[in-house]
């Protein structure tokens, strides 16, 4: 006779708590906005559960999260669309597994590594940092990953290394916003190899407990928090160690709008707006915005004796 | 019967048309504060708001276009009457529009305000907009129509093709990068301007064709 245990049940297919917890919110988004926008953030963190062992940074913020709804609702990610309500709608086509970031260029060990293996590079720690976008508004997200400089230091950067390229996923079959030409895909990021370097940023992995949603950038994505948000390349899938300057994308597609910086600067307009305020996503008023986002004690160092007008 | 109705409305079935072309403008403002209500507007929604009021604005803007070149080709003149309503809606909209952007964009912060219309294209040509819909809006009455004269009064409301123009240009202005939705507007735009001008050639009175300066301003007016 066939006895079946009521614990049948595979623990990945158990509604984590927080999701459980949040199905009102679940249940009245879809009611407000259709089904299809939350189907994927929820059928994910089902799916996939959480990280065990994160660890928390002194470097997060103690200012309150941005909703996880927001967070996974409101964003820009060209390659599937630029309304900000298009990630969440058509990234459920994005392939995140398999995966392989590869770091090359001027290394010593240039190395591809497959996802799964990434996330154990490193302890996961969370990072709940502030996100300034180009555009005026802000987040706070709670993210997952560990330093850059973890993995750059483990490749041994050769000494004429002066910058880092990153290089996002393009695949014209599940990312249809690259067909739309607009943007020299695939997407390409910069930083100094200094900035890379610097103990704020991190691959994150991961957001609110949970791997990355496809709309904010999964597997695996770079986060820069004193620089404007898209200096913070989605769906890595190429490190470039590399001697000059890289050309990033958004300097190609409007190069009279956006510089190689990028540093979040309250001063330095973007030519058709202002800088000086930004509206926090969830808030009525305001705020005003801060030098490198907030962060500048520790990162203005990094730009002692340059001219942030000139190098926007 | 329907027919007919489109042919020659008599008064009663035109002010029931304009009844419920009152509620159809309305619409877009009752959805807009249902989906506010039932916090439908996404993450961000103040420039949700933002974005549909300037939106409809626009539209509504290229629908009363729309209206003259319709009279001509279907010979409907009552059509012309709808024009003042429409008129005073896309006013209404515009108002709401500003609002949303002094108010819950700048807090009345008339410095930074300033700023803006000073060294921001898009808002100075949003403004210049608006700022050229007051006299439309001011003379819309048929008192103010009479005390003008027809032919001043008519003379006045053609600057709604410039306030279209700019409506469009302002929008072009602010998108970061993808202009195919302004792209669109600006084609619709062009078609319906298009038209009256190529109406006004085929048109022209035929003294006209015999002196040459006028003939090359008005080409090189339309290649520019």
């Amino acid at each position: 006779m066939l006895i079946r245990h009521s614990s049948d049940v595979v623990p990945s297919e158990i509604t984590s708590r927080r999701v459980f917890e949040r199905r009102r919110e679940f249940l009245q988004a879809a009611v407000g906005i259709g089904l299809s926008e939350v189907v994927y953030p929820l059928s994910s963190a089902i799916a996939a559960g959480k990280f065990p062992d994160t660890t928390k940074s002194s470097l997060s913020t103690l200012e309150k999260p941005t909703l996880f709804k927001d967070v996974t609702s409101y964003n820009n990610f060209y390659e599937f669309g630029t309304d900000k309500a298009d990630p969440a709608l058509h990234a459920n086509t994005l392939k995140t597994r398999p995966w392989i970031l590869s770091v090359e260029g001027l290394v010593k060990r240039p190395k591809a590594i497959a996802i799964d293996d990434l996330i154990k590079l490193a302890p996961l720690e969370e990072r709940i940092y502030r996100m300034r976008c180009v555009e005026g508004w802000s987040m706070v997200i709670p993210w997952l990953g560990f330093p850059l400089a973890t993995l750059l230091k483990s490749v041994e950067p050769l000494g004429a290394a002066k910058y880092v390229e990153f290089v996002s996923a393009a695949d014209p079959k599940t990312m249809p916003g690259v067909n739309r030409g607009m943007i020299d895909w695939p997407y390409v990021e910069g930083l100094r190899l200094d900035e890379a370097l610097h103990p704020l940023t991190i691959l994150s992995v991961g957001l609110y407990g949970e791997p990355l949603p496809n709309q904010n950038g999964a597997p695996v994505r770079l986060v820069v928090p004193w620089k404007y948000g898209f200096k913070s390349g989605k769906s890595i899938v190429k490190i470039r160690l590399v001697e000059h300057e890289p050309k990033t994308a958004w300097m190609k597609a409007a190069p009279s709008e956006y510089g190689f910086y990028s540093n979040v600067n309250p001063e330095v307009d973007h030519p058709r707006w202002s800088q000086a305020t930004e509206r926090r996503i969830g808030e009525f008023f305001k705020r005003k915005t801060l030098a490198f986002n907030g962060y500048a004690d520790k990162v203005a160092r990094l730009y002692a004796g340059m001219d942030l007008k000139k190098f926007y | 019967m329907v027919w007919r109705l489109s042919c020659n409305p008599t008064r009663r079935q035109l002010a029931a048309i304009k009844i419920a072309l009152f509620l159809l403008c309305l619409a877009p403002l009752l959805l807009l504060g249902w989906n506010a209500w039932n916090d439908a507007l996404g993450a961000n929604p103040i420039e949700a708001i933002t974005r549909a009021l300037g939106t409809w604005t626009l539209r509504l803007l290229l629908i009363i276009l729309t209206i003259s070149p319709l009279r001509k080709l279907t010979g409907r003149h009552w059509l012309l009457r709808l024009r003042r309503m429409l008129g005073l809606f896309v006013f209404f909209y515009a108002i709401l529009h500003l609002t949303t952007y002094l108010w819950l964009d700048k807090f009345f912060d008339w410095q930074a305000i300033a700023n803006d219309i000073f060294k921001r294209p898009f808002i100075t040509i949003g403004m210049a907009a608006f700022a050229l819909l007051v006299p439309l809006a001011a003379t819309s009455s048929n008192a103010m129509m009479k005390r003008l004269g027809g032919k001043r009064w008519q003379q006045l409301h053609r600057t709604v093709y410039v306030i279209a123009i700019f409506g469009v240009a302002h929008y072009w202005w602010l998108v970061k990068l993808d202009v195919t939705s302004p792209l669109i507007y600006a084609a619709l735009l062009t078609i319906l301007l298009g038209v009256r001008l190529l109406w006004r050639y085929l048109e022209r009175p035929q003294k006209w064709q015999e002196p040459s300066s006028i003939r090359c301003r008005s080409k090189t007016m339309a290649k520019q």
